[in-house]
Formats: structure tokens, sequence, C-alpha cells
């Protein structure tokens, strides 16, 4: 691609495509909160949506912490065990929906439309309403706290039965799916609307960055899989307070059934959360090996085939409901089959890394970190889709080991990457390399402190989600929780870290990553202007 | 944004959100989609329902008379059955029941002994508990109900339609 830089949006193209919108100033007419509220701008959204989730990652961070006090030493504590259901329950909550989803939106709303050399997203009030839903979604969650019965305390899964004896908490998270969901849904039809239609002429679907590639996916994913569980949490609503009985086995409901409904959104969303986090591995891993992605179509059909088999392995969740043997023997095959495109796509991260120019700056750090350890957590998957070793290991720590170093380990690590990767692109201003890496480190090593004793943990037999343990399990309860503490801290630096870029970091180069070479790096100034590409790049 | 390119935003827009509202729909239609493909497959059939284990081996069309008798051999307890006769079907459990008191003023231990009549019917019943499966020891003037829970055997000859259970206590010296 050509390195033309073209200057701020507003001078070089005030020509054809500029019919009728007249851009004021940079921020809509309004000032302070106002701004923020009323702003349908993408870059602003994306602002909106990072902040948000870090709010949210912190909230969902501080019941962790919670849990793993109270989990510091056999008995009980510090939380009865009604608060600790609430923890983890709302802990799995917050992270999924408020955290960790919202925080690639983030991404997808900053980075798409640069990428694909667009003005903005395609529907600019509908992103400002996708995001709006969520301040309200939390509150909903956290508000539920302090219902009568509290939040409710039964597992992020939200399984029937024991969601129909909630109290009144139940009903907020219920709503606050909803909103989640509405909030989703609205945000991946218009990522799948500006992908589709919005492209820079040249742009063909086959040359975008494969960041897009992911999204466009996941979108795909988000716009199937919502609208399931959102269902699922309707029936849960009417089976509460309408006499339905979907579930509620004294009416002739089945609580069975909520858990194949569940978990048919449920295996997509594990993959909503992983491809874009893939993406943006595979922008950075390229750009600081300063090669081109190894595989570029062989990593597109890999997503792709990843998010089919997403829809046809769910069961595997449930291996111990009292399933027939031929259904666990189905679920066992296609799950395992997951593992090819999988393998395709760590195969071709590491291709791109043989032999290249390979410097660590934090971003590649984090990349890294993720590759070894989300490729470690596929291996425990793999462990876990194997039907007689899955009965034995089914709701222990093993697989709460196993899904932190896909979810964090994956999806949290390569967020870390995507921000100090992006940070100067948005800020104009280098974030401290130094900081960074210890920020990397400290990172690093907590989470391992944390998580990899929880196999030990969940092969000798302690269950999750259950706030006593027997002595046994002391040492390595008591590892772990340090390691915890130490991740939770570990953060605030990174807080710190953004503060400081933001406040006070040196100007960047216009390209501060060489290799780097995606349109936003190659066509936009840094910072990128407020808007850009009003009249679409030259692409050769 | 030109309005061809509006246009053709708000077309996908429509669409997406026609198969959002679509798979709402989709979650609810798993609903009868899992009772019927189950119900063809049989695969939620892994215990079967409603299958108590059940009887088969009673006879309903034939009803015996049995009729109780108890004895105390040489000793003071009174010695009874709660009721002295009953119907039953052969193969059907059926529970009786027997009431003793010692009416002196020490400890005394007996031993029941059963008899049948017609003496060959009693190899046709089964006994699954029986007070005189043990020694019964009775304090000064205690009362007791024990209780004879046995089944009929179906193979009972055709011919017996009354049948007698009897017991008689007899002390057991030496203890008391």
């Amino acid at each position: 691609m050509s390195a033309v830089v073209q200057p701020h949006g507003h001078a070089a193209g005030g020509t054809a495509a500029h019919d009728g919108h007249d851009h004021h100033d940079h921020h809509g007419g309004y000032g302070g909160v106002m701004r923020w509220i009323t702003t349908t701008n993408h870059k602003d959204i994306g602002t909106l949506y990072l902040w948000f989730s870090f709010i949210m990652f912190m909230t969902g961070g501080a019941m962790a912490m919670a849990i793993r006090l109270e989990l510091f030493q056999p008995g009980i504590q510090f939380f009865n065990p009604d608060l600790f259901n609430q923890f983890t329950t709302m802990h799995g909550l917050i992270m999924v929906f408020g955290a960790i989803m919202p925080a690639f939106v983030g991404f997808a709303n900053w980075q798409i439309p640069m990428m694909i050399g667009a003005p903005d997203m395609a529907f600019a009030r509908l992103n400002n309403w996708s995001f709006w839903l969520l301040p309200f979604a939390a509150s909903l969650l956290i508000i539920s706290f302090f219902t009568p019965g509290g939040a409710p305390g039964v597992g992020w899964t939200l399984y029937a039965p024991l969601t129909v004896q909630m109290g009144v908490g139940m009903d907020l998270t219920i709503f606050a799916v909803h909103l989640l969901g509405m909030s989703s849904i609205l945000g991946s039809i218009n990522i799948i609307t500006t992908i589709l239609n919005m492209r820079a002429p040249g742009m063909t679907l086959m040359r975008m960055p494969l960041f897009c590639w992911t999204w466009l996916i996941t979108a795909y994913l988000l716009v199937a899989a919502m609208p399931v569980l959102a269902g699922a949490v309707t029936m849960s609503l009417t089976d509460r307070h309408f006499g339905t009985s979907f579930f509620n086995a004294a009416g002739g409901g089945d609580p069975v059934l909520y858990q194949h409904i569940f978990w048919f959104f449920g295996h997509p969303e594990v993959y909503i959360i992983a491809l874009p986090a893939f993406g943006v591995v595979s922008q950075v891993i390229p750009a600081f090996s300063r090669k081109p992605l190894f595989g570029y179509a062989s990593m597109v059909y890999a997503t792709s085939a990843i998010a089919i088999l997403s829809f046809i392995v769910w069961a595997h969740h449930m291996y111990t409901v009292g399933m027939p043997v031929q259904g666990q023997l189905f679920f066992m095959y296609a799950t395992t089959l997951i593992a090819v495109p999988t393998g395709v796509k760590v195969f071709n991260w590491v291709a791109t890394m043989w032999k290249g120019s390979l410097t660590f700056e934090t971003p590649m750090l984090f990349a890294i970190g993720f590759l070894f350890l989300f490729t470690l957590g596929g291996f425990t998957g793999l462990v876990l889709s194997l039907v007689p070793i899955d009965i034995q290991l089914h709701d222990t720590y093993y697989v709460v080991a196993h899904f932190h170093y896909v979810m964090v380990a994956g999806a949290l690590f390569a967020a870390f990457a995507g921000v100090y990767f992006w940070l100067p692109k948005w800020t104009g201003k280098m974030y401290d390399e130094t900081l960074g890496k210890w920020h990397f480190w400290l990172t690093m090593i907590f989470f391992n402190m944390i998580f990899f004793v929880q196999h030990f943990l969940g092969l000798a037999g302690m269950p999750r989600r259950i706030p006593d343990y027997p002595l046994i399990f002391e040492t390595w309860n008591k590892i772990s929780s340090i390691g915890a503490f130490g991740f939770g801290l570990s953060q605030l630096l990174f807080l710190y870290v953004v503060l400081k870029c933001i406040r006070s970091g040196e100007k960047s180069p216009a390209l501060p990553w060489e290799g780097a070479d995606s349109l936003e790096w190659t066509h936009l100034p840094t910072p990128a202007p407020y808007h850009s590409f009003e009249t679409p790049p030259v692409l050769k | 944004m030109n309005t061809e390119q509006a246009l053709s935003n708000n077309r996908m827009l429509t669409r997406l959100s026609i198969v959002a509202v679509a798979m709402f729909g989709f979650g609810f239609g798993l609903v009868p989609f899992y009772d019927h493909i189950c119900r063809a497959l049989g695969v939620n059939s892994m215990v079967e329902k409603n299958e108590l284990p059940a009887n088969t081996q009673v006879n309903p069309a034939r009803t015996v008379t049995i009729e109780l008798d108890a004895n105390a051999h040489g000793m003071p307890w009174r010695f009874q059955p709660t009721v002295r006769h009953l119907q039953v079907h052969p193969g059907e459990l059926v529970h009786v029941e027997y009431e003793v008191s010692n009416v002196r003023d020490s400890a005394m231990t007996g031993q029941a002994v059963v008899s049948y009549g017609p003496a060959l019917a009693g190899r046709f019943v089964r006994k699954l508990d029986c007070f005189c499966f043990t020694q019964q020891t009775l304090a000064a003037g205690e009362k007791r109900i024990m209780p004879v829970t046995f089944v009929l055997d179906a193979d009972l000859p055709a011919d017996i339609n009354t049948f007698t259970l009897s017991y008689t206590f007899f002390e057991v010296a030496g203890k008391s």
C-alpha cells in the first residue's frame, strides 16, 4: 500500500462526497459531558467503550479479589456463602458482558473505519445508542446487590431452576442481559454494514486487515447468538412471573432444556470473545516481526471454520446431564475438530515470527504472552473436550483455570496488546515503554500464579463456586490468592501508564511501529484526526 | 455519506434486524424442537419414565382367607392377633400384627413357633419379617405389637382357599 499521508480530512476532501454535512467544529457543537452523551463520532464512541470496559474490569476485578480473599484459607472468613455466590455470578457476568466484549467493540469503533478507509461507522446515531445502553445495564447489575435477597447467586450461566427461585435481583439481571444483548446486536449490525458497505474503493474483502475480518465474523456470531440468550432469559422471566413452565419441572418443563438453549448461545460467545482478540494479535505480531501475516487467506478460512463449528458443539458444556452416548460422541468429535482451525491460526502466528526481525515492545510482549498462554488454554480445552475426562473434571477448578487461560490470557492480553499498539495513534503520544514492560511482566507472572496452580486444585478434585474447601487444598489456594492480589494491583499500573501517556507522554512519531502497514498508519497522520477519510483514500 | 450509500446501509440494517428477530424466535423454537426430537429418537429415556417397579406376581382373580391364631404354651402371656382373619390375593405383600403382653411381675423370655394349617401350605409362605425370627423378652407388665410380613406364593395349590397361620409362644428357660 502506498504511504501517502493525507493531511487533515477536512482540508483534503471538501468536494463531491461532502454534500450537506457541515462539521462546524470537532465535537458537534457541545462541550463537556454533553459532548460525550451526544457524540456520534466513532472515535469518541470507541473511547467511551474502552473506558467503560476498564471501569467494569476494575469492578469485576474487585469481586474476584473478594472471592480470592475468602478462598485464601479454609473455612468461612469474610463473606457468607450467599454473598460469595453473588460475587462469583456478578464477576462472571460483568467480566464477560461488561469488560471484555465492550473492550473489543471499542477497538472495532476506533479501528474499523480507519482500517477500511471509511469516514465513520455506517449508523452513527445507532452507534451512540448502542454504547449508552451499557451504563444502564451495568447499573442494573450493581443495583441488584442492594435488593432484598441480593444479586442472583446462580452462576453467570443463570441456570434454571435456580433462576426461577431467586429474588428481585434476578429480574434486574434478566433486564440487564436484555439491554446488553440489544447493545451488542445493534453494535454488530453497525459493524457488518460498515465493513460490507463502506470500504474504500480498492479495499477488497481479502485485502482487509485481519482485525476487520475477525470482527466481521464475530458480528455475525453476535447477531445469531445473542438473541437466543435473550430468548432464554425471557423464558426464565415468564417462568418467574407469568405462569409458564419452560424450565420448571413442577409444571412439565425441563431444566436441562435451559442448558441446551443457553449453551447454544454460550459456545459461540466463547468465540465472540476470542475472535476479535485473534484479530488484534494478527495486527500486532506482523508489525513487530516486520513481515506480512503468514497465511492470510488460511487465517480468514480458519476464522470462518471456527465460527461455523462453534454452533454445533454446545453440549460439550453439559456432558454430565445424562446424554445418550451417541450425543456425547458427536459433541466430543465436533469439539476436538475445532483444534484444527485453531491450530492453523497458532501455526500462522508462529510462522509470521519465524525469521522475522523481531523487537519486543510492550504490544509484542502481550501478543507473545497471548500466543503462549492461549495455546495452553486451548490444550486444556482439548483435554476437557474428551467425555471420560470431562466427567471427572466437570465443575472443578481445572475448568476455572482452563477458561481463564482463554478469557484472560487470551482476550485480555490481546486487549492490552491492542491498547499499547494503538495508543500512539489515538493520542499522538507515546506511553512509557519501561512501565509498559513492567505491566506486562507483573501481569504475566501473577496471572500464572493465580491460574496455573488451579489446574492442580481441579485435578485433585476441588469444586468451583464453593466458598470453603478441605485443608489439603490450602497451599495452592494461598498461592492463587496472593497471585490474584498482585494481578489486581498490577492493573492500577496499567491505568497509570495510560493516564501518563495521555497527559504527559512524549510526542509519538507519525509511524511509531515501522512494521505496521494498515491504513490508519499509512494514510493518516498521528494522532488520527477527529474526522478521517471523509474522502476515501487512494489504494493501489 | 451519499443517499445511495445510506439506502444500501438501511437495507442491510433491515435484513440484519430480521435475522436477529428470527434468532430470538429460534430460541423459542428450540423448545418444541427438543421435545419432538427427544421423543422421536427416544434420547430422553435413559431412565424409563413412570416405570416404577411393579409386582407382576399378584393373582387378583383368586382370594384366599387367612385366619390368624395365637397361643401361649404354659406362659402367663396374653397373646393375640390384632385381626382374626383377612382376605388376600396370592402374590400380594401381607402385613399383619400380633399383640403380646406379659402379665407377670417379672421379665420373661419367649420364643414363638409357627404352625400352618394345612401343613403343606407352609412352604408357599415367603416370610420377609417375623417376630418369630428372634426371642422376645418382655419386662414385667410390658405390652408389645409385633409384625409379620409375608407373601403367599402364587403357586399355592388351587384347593387351598382358607389358610391358618398359628403361633405358639414357649418360655425360654434360664432367661429372665
